[in-house]
């Protein structure tokens, strides 16, 4: 689960990580407000969306306009924010479609004396997490690997007892920090490790993360997601979710239980199992098709689910047909025939269907599909299923 | 032969009281493994469909002296059953649960690197060896005995794997399910080491995804030290960067972990790849006729 900037820092602020004074703001006169609230000669207007490249994205309906721009008074703060709040934000991250801005940031301009990079990741080689730091911060990180590798520092972090002092300092003086500087870091970077351990993130990051002229180490920019499967013990972080950043097909799928990934294709998949599921996108492309989605109904999907993603997948206008792919396991094949019929008579089938039906009673469900008399086209296998679903496209 | 389990293999259930962990238990029986009783704290000395239930896994070991532990329990407390399982002493540990946090696992295999025990998994459907044990959730009648080992990231792509090469008539020694998460207890080098010194294991069959780079580590390990054919396949060729595909492990982050530089370092290694998923069995199939040559 993303969460975007302001959350993170508000939580970042809870767990003792030093971050500039900042204010959300909703309406242009919000963010005047804030202005004048944090008192400062300068103040920064921040786009909240949950995507990377704020800075140099531009608005869909105001070109001109960035997505993080610095004001100077009220009255700027104000004017920016008219074109910033409802308009579309379009940045490396967001596609070509862009997100529209809600929800804006408005926050303290601090006096920079050093710009670095933060991130800290569960690295599956190390079996662990691990802290990254770079001299280069602003950039993309990926970029500073590819061409600048002895740039990038990296300590593992004990999964217990978190980031100890002596790794803390060792990466402040190897970034070439100095004075009370020094001190700093040994604080924050211990504080950001612990953070990510109690809270469960998936990733932490901080680019830039500065140092200002008076020697103090400040999260400019927060970047935080959480694991999914460890939500159960932060119940508070539900309230952080914004489903108006989520795609309204996959909420939908989430709730049912099932795994969904929207794509910019047409044939819609329903498969069991995620490398299947992946491997039945695949396949489809082989043969010269574009799935509209990734689906794992998992191994425990009842009749109930699996109608409900029927019912997802027709919902889609782009579906102009459906490709169902079961290989039985635990999932019973005529549990998802079942499923299936139900689907027909409840949602009704408006594109061709093509199935392919292996393993556990996979006789009763081929059996079902045949007694049923819907129009549905059989696979016999995992290439002439695919060969037909696209064929169905052509005709 | 086989690894890692075969029909000496005595097998507990911990979380055999739920749901799936009774049925698969059920199964795992009427296939023939022996299923020698289960683990549910608090429900000691009863008794559920013939099997005997003890409230830690210590007493069951004592007690039916299993070798094996087959793990169903919820996912947060899953991280807590494996290590139960490793300070019982039980040699190999299958963790069928998916949904476990990343950074139990974290801990869990820290203390594991500790102990004995081998873990598979966790989110894998855990292993079979055709005629002899099944252990975990895999359906026992798509696969038949024979030369093939098989790995893999992904449990229904292991059965569509297992069901090509038990039709081009190629049996397999064991099936293995490693799993799709980021951090798990048996990868792919584990399982490529055990098959290449297992005596009944002619050829081998992976199975990886996207996410990672757990591929290119065991293509790395083939050039160096299989000398059996290798055949492979990569799910997720068309999966667009940033997007989970299911699996926690199946992400393709930082320009990293794509399926075109994982074809290529195996096929850098000599792996026969297949580049449909209809392929995997063709593949195996070519791979051994190719080292015959």
């Amino acid at each position: 689960m993303k969460i975007h900037e302001y959350q993170g820092k508000q939580l970042f602020a809870t767990a003792g990580v030093a971050v500039p004074k900042g204010i959300v703001a909703r309406t242009p006169d919000e963010a005047a407000a804030a202005f004048t609230q944090l008192g400062g000669a300068i103040a920064v207007v921040k786009s909240q969306i949950h995507a990377g490249g704020r800075g140099k994205g531009t608005f869909k309906e105001h070109p001109q306009q960035r997505g993080v721009v610095l004001v100077r008074s009220a009255d700027e703060a104000r004017d920016n924010a008219k074109r910033m709040l409802g308009s579309t934000l379009v940045t490396i991250q967001t596609g070509p479609d862009g997100k529209q801005v809600n929800t804006l940031y408005v926050e303290q301009g601090l006096d920079i004396a050093r710009e670095l990079y933060l991130g800290v990741v569960v690295d599956r080689d190390v079996g662990g997490p691990v802290l990254i730091m770079s001299s280069e911060g602003g950039m993309n990180i990926e970029d500073v690997a590819a061409k600048t590798p002895e740039k990038i520092l990296t300590e593992p972090i004990d999964g217990e007892s978190g980031l100890a002092g002596f790794q803390a300092r060792k990466l402040a003086f190897k970034l070439g920090l100095e004075g009370t500087a020094i001190r700093s870091a040994e604080t924050f970077l211990k504080k950001v490790c612990k953070f990510f351990l109690d809270s469960d993130c998936s990733m932490a990051e901080i680019n830039p993360l500065v140092v200002t002229k008076q020697g103090e180490m400040v999260a400019l920019d927060a970047k935080v997601s959480f694991d999914d499967n460890a939500m159960f013990r932060h119940e508070s972080f539900n309230a952080l979710r914004d489903l108006s950043e989520e795609n309204a097909m996959e909420v939908r799928a989430g709730e049912a239980g099932l795994s969904f990934v929207k794509l910019e294709g047409n044939i819609g998949c329903l498969v069991n199992g995620a490398g299947l599921a992946m491997s039945t996108m695949d396949i489809i492309k082989l043969h010269g098709g574009e799935p509209a989605n990734f689906l794992d109904v998992g191994g425990g999907a009842n009749v109930d689910q699996v109608t409900e993603a029927f019912r997802i997948l027709l919902a889609d206008p782009n579906v102009k047909a459906v490709l169902v792919n079961i290989f039985g396991g635990i999932m019973k094949c005529d549990v998802i025939v079942e499923a299936l019929l139900s689907a027909y008579e409840k949602v009704g089938f408006n594109v061709p269907l093509v199935v392919r039906l292996e393993g556990t009673n996979v006789e009763k469900a081929r059996e079902m599909l045949a007694k049923s008399g819907r129009p549905i086209i059989a696979g016999i296998d995992l290439t002439d299923a695919a060969k037909k679903v696209v064929a169905t496209l052509k005709a | 032969m086989s690894i890692l389990v075969d029909k000496n293999t005595r097998v507990i259930t911990q979380g055999i009281t739920g749901k799936a962990g009774l049925f698969h238990s059920q199964k795992c029986r009427e296939y023939g493994t022996q299923m020698v009783g289960g683990v549910t704290p608090g429900k000691g000395g009863t008794e559920v469909d013939g099997f005997p239930i003890f409230n830690t896994v210590e007493e069951a070991v004592r007690k039916t002296g299993a070798n094996c532990s087959l793990i169903f329990v919820p996912p947060p407390f899953c991280g807590d059953a494996i290590l139960e399982a490793a300070d019982a002493g039980v040699p190999l540990i299958i963790a069928i649960t998916e949904g476990v946090p990343v950074l139990d696992m974290v801990r869990v295999m820290k203390k594991l690197k500790t102990m004995k025990s081998r873990l598979v998994g966790p989110n894998c459907p855990g292993l079979l060896t055709p005629g002899a044990a099944k252990i975990g959730i895999m359906p026992g009648q798509i696969c038949t005995p024979g030369p093939v080992g098989v790995v893999s990231r992904s449990g229904t792509l292991t059965y569509e794997a297992a069901w090509q090469l038990t039709n081009l008539g190629l049996g397999q020694t064991t099936c293995v399910g490693i799993g799709g998460d980021p951090i798990n207890g048996t990868n792919f080098i584990d399982c490529l080491d055990l098959f290449q010194k297992d005596p009944a294991t002619e050829a081998i069959l992976m199975m990886g995804e996207i996410g990672g780079n757990a591929e290119q580590q065991a293509a790395e390990f083939i050039k160096k030290n299989v000398t059996k054919p290798v055949a492979g396949f990569i799910a997720g060729s068309t999966a667009p960067p940033g997007k989970r595909m299911g699996h926690a492990g199946a992400i393709i982050s930082g320009g990293g972990g794509t399926a075109a530089e994982k074809v290529a370092a195996l096929q850098a290694a000599g792996v026969e790849m297949a580049l449909s998923p209809a392929d995997m069995g063709a593949a195996m199939k070519r791979a051994i006729e190719r080292n015959r040559r």
